[in-house]
This record gives structure tokens, C-alpha cells and sequence, in this order.
């Protein structure tokens, strides 16, 4: 039962990046944007967000008023840096895929010259403790105590609370409406009134900010709140890419497939707990392969029933009827 | 006041486009509660009038009054504040939304922030109740037919109020049934005071529901006319400025033996998990033109592409005079003797950015006609090119190096069709070989499928139009959801009958007949 806990409380930081960043990649998709550039983007908020904790770790702030403030200063990032892909797809009709790689690889660089110029290191270190041993209260409750509120980070709320703000907004909003129509038939939203090209820019927005804050949580879940130039995200913005899509597009069943990808990940770097799995005697290495090689599985098998949006990757032109 | 009874005035309206003007001082005045219909060729200026009354385009010169007051229309949500709403020919619809959600789209009632899906539903259903429009509110777009589909679109203008409807050739995708439906339901607005601009070139269903009709030709107002005081040929007579036949005029068709034999074909769909053709089995004799009518996506563009090639068959058989092609590619099966004449012929038929030469010898470049060790001999080409535009009188801007995109669609469809029937062939494939095209050029492509099939040819005809279908065939089959549901002879059928076997309601066992034989 220990290892259980265990395995779900390591599990689900892991799955809020996940989760985060490919809600984001489905408000632009939605939208009619193809995101290429979540890596990038995810990598943006957390550099923004752990550059600030670093700046702010000495000033007596508890840790978890440190997450707020910096989670902020990571979804302005985010927002900042996915300008780039709405003005390059939206507003200039550029190649959304290519704009996207482009994202992607010039941030690394961008954060291996600031460190290296400020820190001389490859990345930001800070010092601060986001780990919470045990909600208070709620942590006491039988089971679920043991699963939701014991050895876990406050991402793991927020995340879940995101979860439900998308999925109103998506499906019970006047603004979820018009986004979904302009990313199956924009033509069809523009001949009611419906802006098509504001609904993309702010789509695209959307992820900025939550691949900014997906960034950050996986830094403060994942690698102890730093980041580095090097490693960045472990390529957590193409498995969001993946969980996405294996997601269908919604918000729900992207929790789940968020879920199910980060279980791999918690077991791959937990099989020295799981007697069964230790005695097999298979270099942990190849554990660690599985989310990956899952992505590429659940994906050669899923794709053929997945229902993209249909305007997705297509610029909006008026004059095409 | 004289214009007090006017609406919409849309006054000396002139729109120039680069090279072309596609409204030459036109006047087109719409009475409140009337129906009135706008009728012209492809290219009169239709759809650029109705542009520039939705605010998508803006004239030259020229006024637009709404009630005696000028207005400036500067793009469709002006014109929807000035209750102007309009069907669009290709329905503006998300097909993953709901009913509701498409109606409501845009103008979306909320309460709290939130959609308010209940006051919707109740105005949607009032709505469809007090004009007659069954739809249901919670069915999605992909699910529900094309006539449906269309009652959306109305209930999309009721909704938001308007008061000025803009139908653009709404009966092209729709059965009979359906036509007459939609022809009723245009009467009922007109007399809830409802004002409709009816954009059609199809004088039948003008003469039965408009009050008024003005024409263009080319750009230019030909006048307007009070259809109790005209008919069919008068208006066809200001359409086109010179007489036109109206029937097209054939021998009875001489069959002789079978050219092409189609046996349990089956096709598999690329939209949907059921097959799109099934089992269905058919001959087509020498010397006859078989028509496949129905409507649109029901099979025939699958059925069509297994035949020629582009597609794969699931199961069955193709036999031309005799020779099982089921197996054979595309080149062997032109040489087997299949010409085709595509549907959709900029995609299919021609290289747009190719010139008019290479275009024409596009299927037999390797012929030793042309070619002589892989290189081509560009003087027979040309002189090949030159026989075919002047047997055929294709007319471009500069004869064989023209390329092709520059050429007006008849133009380019003459051009299809010549390489297609100069070639050696047993048997014509022709796919709504019309469609788009004007007046003039229908008769000549008539014209040529049959004289065709005199010349002792096999021709297979799809079309949607049904006129073309009583017309020009000599025996039609009809299909449903993938299956052919009846088999008639033109000359004794009526478009009530083929309307009911289009839309499903009526079928017989057709396959019967070929499995038996």
C-alpha cells in the first residue's frame, strides 16, 4: 500500500506540467493554431519563473508565496514568448510548424547566454523548499489523505483547479463557443461577426500562459525548482504535444492521458520499490524509455479515429470562400 | 413618395474589378414582403451584387438605401445590423456543433457569464414552429441532412431578426421534395413581411415563387420584370440576349453490345466507416448515354474513381468490352479505352500552371506519336495542340502556350473534353461536365455527349442537376447511400418520381437483373 501512495504522490506533480501544457495546446488548436512551440514555451516560463525565485528566495517569503508570485511571472512569459507564434501564423500567415521549431530551439540558447553571462552556469539554482510534507486537516482523511495531500507541492492543486476553469470555459462559455468555431470552420465564424483572427491570437495567449506556468511546475515538481539550459524540460513539451492529441482535444480525457503518461514516468524511476519489476534485473534505463516509446504507440494506434480540429494549421484568409 | 414601399435600394451600383467591370450601373430595388429574383448567367455580376449589398465588397459609384435613407455598408456585421442575412451557396455551418450551437453562434445569450443554452432552445423552437422550419435543436450538423442543414441557415437569419434574406442558389444541393419544401417555407416568410432576394439561373423555380425578377447579362441590368407578366422564354431570352433551346435535341439511342460491365462493386468510404458504394452492378451499352443521378454524396464520385482508377475497389469487377480492368492502373485503363471528363476539373483534370499544349497531350506524352527515346518532339505536340483548339474552338489568349489557369472555365472544360474524346476510347466517363459553366456552354457540352454517343460510344454520365438528367440521358440510374435504389427511362419518369428515389423514399431491386444475368 506504501509503495502505492508512493507511486501516486510522485505521479502526479509529474502529470501537472503535462496536464497544463497540453490544455494550453488545446485552447490554440481549438483556436485553429498548431502549437510546434510548447517545449519552447514551457521552457520560457520556468527560466522567467525560477530567475524570479531566485531573486526573491532571500526575502522571507514562504516558499509557497513564492510559487504564486513566481507562477505569475512565469504565465507572463509564456504569454510574452507565444506572441511570436500568433504574430508569425496569425497575423504574418507564416508556416505555423516551422515558427514553432524555431520556438523551440531558440530558447535553450536564449537561456545557456543568460546563465552563462550572469551565473557563469548553464542554468538558475535556487534554494527554495516548495515540498509540503502534510496538508493540514485535510491530509488526516483516510486514503485520500494519503494519496492527494501528503508529500506533494501546491501545483498539484492549482493544476487540477486550471483543469476545471478550462473545461468551463471551453464548454459553458460564450468564449469557448466562438474559439471552437473558429477552429473548425473560420469562415463560418467570421460570416457571423465572430473576429476570427483576435479568437487565435488570444488562443494562442492561452497556452503561452499555461505552457509558461507548466514550465515552472515542472521545474518546481520535477527538478527540485531549477532549470538548466541543457536538460530544460526532458522534452515534456512534445509529450504534452502527445498527451494532447491523445486527449482528443478535451480537457477531461487529457487529464487522463496526462495521468497515464506520467505513471510510466514515476515507474520507470521507481523500480527499485516494486520487488516484482527489481527482480527482472532490466537496466532502469529502458524504464525510463516508456513514456517515450508509449508516445509514439498510443499514437501510431490512436491517430487514425482522432478528430483534430479541422481549421487547425490553416491561416485564416477572408477572401476564401 | 415613390420609394416608400422600397426596402433595400441598391442604386447605379458600379463595381470594376482590375480589367473587368463586374457591375455596370446596375439598379435593383426590393419591395417589403416580396420575393424577388435575381437571375443571370455565371459571371453576370450576381454574386458581386449581393457582395457589395453584404458589405464585402464596396461599388464605385452608387448608393444603398435601406426605407429611403442612404447607408454605408462597410462589412457583414453592418449588414447584419441592418437585418440583411443571407444563405450562403456553401452553408456556413460548424459541422461538430450542434443545431442550437450554430444557430446562436455569434450572438450567444448568456446569464451569469454562462451560456444560456434554455432561452436559446426556446426562441430556436418557437422560431422553427411559427415558420415551419423542423429541425432538431440537439442533432449535430455532420448528422443531419442537407435540406436540414439549409433550415439552420434560415433559422440562423429568423434569429437574429432579420428582415432582409438573401438566398444564393439555394436549390442547387437539394432533391425536388426538398426544392418544393424550401420554395413554401420562402412563400410563408414572404408573407410574415419577411423580404427575399432569390439569386437562382434556374427560370422554373423563379417563375413559380418570385413576384419580381430583375436580370443581368454580363454585368449590365437588363431590366426588371414582373414574372405574371412574362415567361420562361422571355426570361431566357434577356439572360442570355439570344434564344436559346431549352430541350436538347436527340435521336432515340441505337444500344448495341455491352462496352462497359460493372459487377458487386464495393467501395470503401473516406469519410465514413460504411462503404460509399455497395455492391452495385451496371451495364452501359454502345451507342448510350447512362445517367447516374442522385445526390450529391451519395456514392457517385467513389463509384467514379474506383472506375478510373484513382480509388481502389474493396470487391468486384470491371470489365471493358470484355477485358477485366479491376486490377489495371490508371494508364491501363486509358488504354483500355475509359476517357474521363472529372469532376472537379481544376483539381483533376488539368495542371493549372501547365500550358494549354501540355495539357492537351497530358495523357499521351509517351506515345511515340510524341516522344521519340524519352525526349518530347515539341513540334508534333504543337501541331497537335493547334488541330485540337481549332476542332474543338477552345478559346484562350494565346493559343497553345496559354496556361491554362488564365482560361476561363468553359474554356478549360472544352479543352478537358477534347483530349478526352480525341483520344481512342470505347467509353465517355463524364462528371457533372456542366457544372459552373454558362448557358452557351452547356449546349455545346450536350452537344458533344451526344453526338458521342451517335459516333458509337459508351457514355456514362453523373449529374446532379436534373434537368441535364432528363435531358441528356437515354436510361438513368439512380443512387442511394451508396446503392443503386432504381433504374428509369427518361422519357416516362418525372422529377417527382426521381426525386423520391433520390431522397430514399421510393426504391426497387435493380441488382437483381445483372446478378441474374
Amino acid at each position: 500500500m506504501d509503495t502505492f501512495y508512493y507511486l501516486v504522490q510522485n505521479m502526479l506533480p509529474v502529470s501537472i506540467p503535462l496536464l497544463l501544457v497540453a490544455l494550453g495546446g488545446m485552447f490554440t488548436e481549438r483556436s485553429g493554431v498548431i502549437n510546434i512551440g510548447l517545449e519552447g514555451t514551457m521552457l520560457s516560463g520556468a527560466f522567467a519563473g525560477a530567475l524570479f525565485a531566485y531573486a526573491i528566495q532571500g526575502s522571507g517569503l514562504s516558499p509557497n508565496m513564492i510559487l504564486l508570485i513566481c507562477m505569475i511571472v512565469a504565465a507572463v512569459a509564456g504569454a510574452i514568448f507565444s506572441q511570436l507564434l500568433s504574430f508569425a501564423a496569425v497575423t504574418m500567415k507564416a508556416n505555423q510548424v516551422i515558427v514553432g521549431t524555431a520556438m523551440n530551439m531558440m530558447m535553450p540558447a536564449l537561456i545557456l547566454l543568460i546563465s552563462k553571462m550572469t551565473f557563469n552556469s548553464d542554468g538558475v539554482t535556487t534554494s527554495v523548499r516548495y515540498f509540503i510534507r502534510k496538508v493540514p486537516v485535510l491530509g488526516d482523511i483516510p486514503v485520500i489523505g494519503d494519496m492527494f495531500f501528503k508529500n506533494t507541492y501546491l501545483t498539484v492543486l492549482i493544476g487540477f483547479l486550471i483543469l476545471i476553469i478550462s473545461t468551463i470555459v471551453l464548454y459553458k462559455t460564450k468564449f469557448g463557443l466562438r474559439l471552437r468555431a473558429c477552429g473548425e470552420h473560420p469562415h463560418a465564424a467570421d460570416s457571423v461577426g465572430i473576429n476570427v483572427n483576435r479568437m487565435r491570437y488570444i488562443g494562442v495567449t492561452i497556452s503561452g500562459i499555461l505552457g509558461g506556468i507548466g514550465g515552472y511546475f515542472y521545474s518546481v515538481g520535477i527538478t527540485d525548482g531549477n532549470i538548466n539550459g541543457h536538460n530544460g524540460v526532458a522534452g515534456f513539451g512534445f509529450l504534452a504535444l502527445a498527451v494532447m492529441i491523445f486527449g482528443q482535444w478535451q480537457p477531461i480525457k487529457i487529464m487522463f492521458a496526462a495521468l497515464f503518461f506520467a505513471f510510466l514516468r514515476t515507474l520507470a524511476y521507481s523500480v527499485p520499490l516494486i520487488p516484482f519489476l527489481d527482480n527482472l534485473n532490466i537496466p532502469t534505463d529502458y524504464y525510463k524509455m516508456m513514456p517515450y516509446v508509449a508516445t509514439i504507440i498510443v499514437l501510431a494506434l490512436t491517430s487514425k479515429n482522432s478528430r483534430a480540429p479541422k481549421a487547425e494549421g490553416i491561416p485564416f484568409d477572408k477572401s476564401q470562400r | 413618395m415613390e420609394n416608400e414601399n422600397y426596402i433595400i435600394e441598391m442604386l447605379n451600383i458600379t463595381k470594376e474589378f482590375p480589367g473587368i467591370v463586374a457591375n455596370d450601373n446596375i439598379t435593383l430595388r426590393l419591395k417589403k414582403g416580396e420575393i424577388h429574383a435575381l437571375l443571370g448567367e455565371n459571371g453576370a455580376g450576381k454574386s458581386t451584387l449581393m457582395s457589395v449589398l453584404f458589405g464585402l465588397y464596396q461599388p464605385e459609384k452608387g448608393e444603398i438605401r435601406k426605407n429611403g435613407e442612404v447607408v454605408k455598408i462597410n462589412n457583414p456585421n453592418d449588414a447584419n445590423d441592418l437585418g440583411i442575412g443571407m444563405v450562403h451557396q456553401h452553408f456556413r455551418l460548424v459541422e461538430v456543433f450542434t443545431v442550437l450551437e450554430n444557430i446562436i453562434l455569434g450572438v450567444e445569450p448568456t446569464k451569469n457569464g454562462f451560456l444560456n443554452m434554455d432561452e436559446a432552445r426556446k426562441k430556436v423552437v418557437e422560431l422553427s414552429e411559427r415558420y415551419g422550419l423542423k429541425v432538431d435543436p440537439d442533432a449535430l450538423i455532420e448528422d443531419i441532412s442537407v435540406g436540414m442543414q439549409q433550415r439552420v441557415e434560415i433559422l440562423k437569419m429568423l434569429y437574429r431578426d432579420n428582415e432582409i434574406l438573401i438566398f444564393d442558389e439555394p436549390t442547387a444541393v437539394l432533391t425536388p421534395q426538398e426544392i418544393h419544401e424550401l420554395l413554401q417555407i420562402m412563400k410563408g416568410l414572404a408573407n410574415e413581411g419577411k423580404s427575399i432576394l432569390f439569386i437562382s439561373h434556374k427560370l422554373n423555380e423563379i417563375m413559380e415563387v418570385a413576384d419580381r425578377c430583375t436580370v443581368l447579362r454580363k454585368g449590365k441590368c437588363m431590366g426588371t420584370v414582373d414574372i405574371k407578366d412574362t415567361t420562361k422564354e422571355e426570361l431566357s431570352r434577356m439572360m442570355v440576349g439570344r434564344e436559346v433551346s431549352l430541350k436538347v435535341d436527340k435521336k432515340e439511342s441505337q444500344p448495341g453490345e455491352v462496352v462497359l460491365s460493372i459487377r458487386n462493386m464495393t467501395v470503401p468510404s473516406k469519410i465514413h466507416k460504411n462503404n460509399a458504394v455497395r455492391d452495385v452492378s451496371f451495364d452501359v451499352r454502345r451507342g448510350e448515354i447512362v445517367c447516374i443521378a442522385g445526390i450529391d454524396g451519395n456514392g457517385q464520385t467513389e463509384l467514379v474513381q474506383a472506375l478510373t482508377g484513382l480509388e481502389k475497389m474493396l470487391t468486384g469487377s470491371i470489365n471493358i468490352c470484355g477485358k477485366d480492368i479491376s486490377k489495371a492502373s490508371v494508364r491501363e485503363r486509358s488504354i483500355a479505352g475509359i476517357s474521363h471528363i472529372p469532376e472537379d476539373r481544376q483539381k483533376y483534370g488539368l495542371v493549372l500552371d501547365y500550358t494549354l499544349e501540355e495539357n492537351l497531350v497530358l495523357q499521351r506524352y509517351w506515345q511515340p506519336q510524341f516522344q521519340n527515346k524519352g525526349f518530347i518532339k515539341f513540334d508534333e505536340v504543337r501541331k497537335y495542340a493547334l488541330r485540337l483548339i481549332d476542332k474543338f474552338d477552345i478559346r484562350s489568349g494565346q493559343g497553345p502556350v496559354t496556361i491554362v489557369r488564365s482560361m476561363s472555365g468553359g474554356n478549360q472544360q472544352k479543352a478537358i473534353i477534347a483530349r478526352e474524346m480525341d483520344k481512342d476510347h470505347e467509353l465517355l466517363v463524364a462528371v457533372q461536365p456542366t457544372r459552373g459553366l454558362d448557358v452557351g456552354a452547356i449546349e455545346y457540352i450536350h452537344k458533344m455527349l451526344i453526338e458521342g454517343r451517335d459516333s458509337g460510344k459508351a457514355v456514362l454520365l453523373v449529374s446532379l442537376e436534373l434537368d441535364e438528367v432528363l435531358n441528356v440521358s437515354d436510361r438513368i440510374l439512380v443512387m442511394y447511400e451508396g446503392e443503386i435504389v432504381g433504374e428509369l427511362d427518361p422519357n416516362k419518369t418525372t422529377d417527382e418520381e426521381l426525386g423520391l428515389y433520390m431522397s430514399g423514399a421510393k426504391r426497387d431491386d435493380v441488382k437483381e437483373i445483372y446478378n441474374a444475368g
